[in-house]
């Protein structure tokens, strides 16, 4: 025979509180958190980027010397600069590279009449970099008029930019977090409201709080899991996606996202599922909680009012004990009773 | 009148299964619903608890079953005072007790099974050890060829069988009935009162609260009146 507990079915009810919508608000909370969370990686990255691009790269303006011409000067002062420790490369930018350069500004008309500035660009050890002062130092010895140019000012300009949108982005990814906890929260509270009187039955039936608190930890632990989940797939397939167009960059240079990203979003349904554990944990014991301001012991009270003569013989041995975990009617209470088949 | 002996260990049973000395409640902004309130159930006893609505009786079973606490008084139960029960000591109590409640409270995402299971279950029971046990009670309430529908498709005097099968599935010291045959033929309420009549010859101390005056006649057993939260009777 089919046993009737086969397969043993979940003390609380299916979808008390709505379970299905609120799968859903968390599934897109957890979305939003996850994009925000490989934005903020993104942006981290793509701030150090930036500020490694221009780090690795220095601009050395030449000032010719008299009955000398500036680019002879450049080729020079190129020289010098490939022999600096620190400097993988120099080349002096001919006026054709320059006016290329500055075209688009100028437009073609003025450009010949121009005077134009004798540049080198140098390429910069990624690890070890020369610095200005030595680059500076290694010119004036070669007998030449420069100034160089490390970036120093705009890398640190494109550092704080970048910095800033990390931490913006990180303020989102926290937000939203904390927006997809609360909902989870809200979650498990209500589904506690919706069940009060099933919880209350179940303390009245003899379940202990850890019992309760078990069962909700157990439905809203694998609700909340199961929507950050599904809110990291989407949030995983989407960055798949932008990677795949964006290539090796990932979507554009602005926000070059990873396939490293990902492990970010396999975090979303353990963390998601460890608010909703906590939440139920916490709210269980405040469900169905009898009064405990019990009365101070009146020693005046009136006396008892006993009742007395319907007692027709002391419990059987068959009562003592509460923690018998069956009855055994069948061939024992109802044989005893004499309430046999007939009866019913 | 002379006081009674107090009890409050657990292992030493107490003579009366439930005693209460002076003993009010009120809901919060509310009069009082029970006003000193002095009574002694010996165990193994059967009492009647009448009255007319509104008379506290609800409220008096909600004290009994810990599901409140006196705002005065002193209530004890299997010789415990509930006031110094401790979160954690309370669902031991309640496993002693079998409760009928008058709005039946099953749970209707389970089936009969499980609802006339519940108490069982709850205790850390094995579906086996008790399958045949629980099967044989709902027969014996005539639900037994329903076992897996829902309570949803009951009708009200087939749950208030229902609610009572649960009720007397956990072998109960203590048998509280909030109306229990308030919606069943009097035949069947006639097989119900023989079932608690069997359960306290078995040693369980019964209180049934009912409006039906002819079925506590039949009893044969104490009856308790209570009237604008006071009691009194004690009818042999």
């Amino acid at each position: 025979m089919k046993s009737p507990f086969s397969p043993r079915v979940g003390l609380l009810p299916r979808d008390a509180a709505g379970e299905t919508w609120l799968s859903g608000v968390i599934a897109v909370l957890c979305f939003i958190a996850c994009v925000a969370a490989v934005g903020t990686s993104a942006a981290d990255r793509a701030a150090q980027g930036w500020a490694g691009r221009l780090q690795a790269e220095a601009t050395v303006q030449v000032r010719p010397r008299v009955g000398e011409t500036g680019s002879v000067a450049a080729g020079r002062a190129a020289e010098v600069l490939a022999g600096v420790t620190g400097v993988d490369e120099a080349a002096a930018m001919d006026r054709e590279e320059a006016e290329r350069l500055l075209r688009p500004w100028l437009g073609e008309a003025a450009l010949p009449d121009l005077p134009l500035p004798y540049l080198v660009t140098v390429r910069l050890d990624a690890d070890a970099p020369a610095s200005a002062v030595l680059m500076s130092r290694a010119l004036a010895q070669a007998g030449l008029d420069a100034s160089v140019d490390d970036h120093q000012l705009w890398r640190k300009e494109v550092e704080r930019s970048a910095q800033t949108v990390a931490a913006l982005a990180m303020a989102v990814t926290l937000l939203v977090g904390l927006a997809a906890g609360a909902a989870i929260i809200y979650a498990t509270r209500a589904g506690f409201q919706a069940n009060r009187l099933v919880i209350e039955t179940l303390h009245l039936s003899g379940a202990t709080d850890r019992t309760v608190a078990g069962l909700f930890q157990r439905r809203y632990g694998m609700l909340a899991a199961s929507a950050g989940a599904c809110g990291a797939l989407a949030a995983g397939l989407l960055v798949a996606g932008l990677r795949f167009v964006g290539g090796e960059g990932g979507m554009t240079a602005a926000l070059p996202v990873a396939w490293s990203d990902l492990w970010f979003l396999s975090a979303c349904p353990v963390v998601a599922g460890i608010v909703a554990v906590a939440a139920a944990r916490i709210g269980a014991g405040s469900v169905s909680r009898i009064k405990t301001s019990g009365p101070a012991v009146s020693g005046q009270a009136g006396q008892g009012q006993a009742v007395r003569g319907q007692a027709r013989r002391g419990p059987s041995s068959a009562l003592e004990g509460a923690k018998g975990t069956s009855l055994g009617l069948r061939g024992r209470l109802l044989s005893r009773l004499g309430l046999n088949r007939s009866d019913r | 009148m002379s006081s009674l002996p107090r009890r409050t260990s657990l292992a030493e049973p107490a003579a009366e299964t439930v005693r209460l000395q002076g003993v009010g409640f009120g809901y919060a902004d509310s009069p009082d619903v029970l006003r000193d309130v002095n009574l002694s159930l010996p165990r193994g006893s059967f009492h009647f608890l009448t009255g007319p609505s509104g008379a506290g009786k609800s409220s008096l079973l909600r004290l009994l079953t810990l599901a409140e606490r006196p705002t005065t008084g002193r209530l004890e139960v299997f010789g415990r005072d509930v006031s110094r029960l401790s979160r954690r000591e309370l669902p031991i109590m309640r496993r002693r007790m079998g409760v009928v409640f008058q709005d039946f409270r099953l749970l209707d995402h389970l089936d009969l099974f499980e609802n006339a299971a519940l108490t069982l279950r709850l205790r850390g029971g094995r579906a086996q050890d008790y399958e045949a046990d629980v099967q044989e009670m709902l027969h014996w309430v005539g639900l037994g060829n329903r076992m897996h529908v829902r309570p949803t498709a009951l009708s009200g005097g087939e749950k208030q069988r229902l609610a009572i099968a649960r009720a007397v599935m956990g072998r109960p010291e203590l048998i509280i009935a909030d109306e229990p045959t308030g919606s069943v033929d009097h035949t069947m309420a006639d097989k119900l009162l023989r079932l608690f009549q069997s359960l306290n010859r078995l040693g369980a101390t019964v209180l049934i609260a009912s409006h039906d005056e002819g079925l506590a006649d039949r009893s044969g057993a104490s009856r308790l009146y209570l009237d604008r939260g006071r009691l009194s009777g004690g009818i042999e």
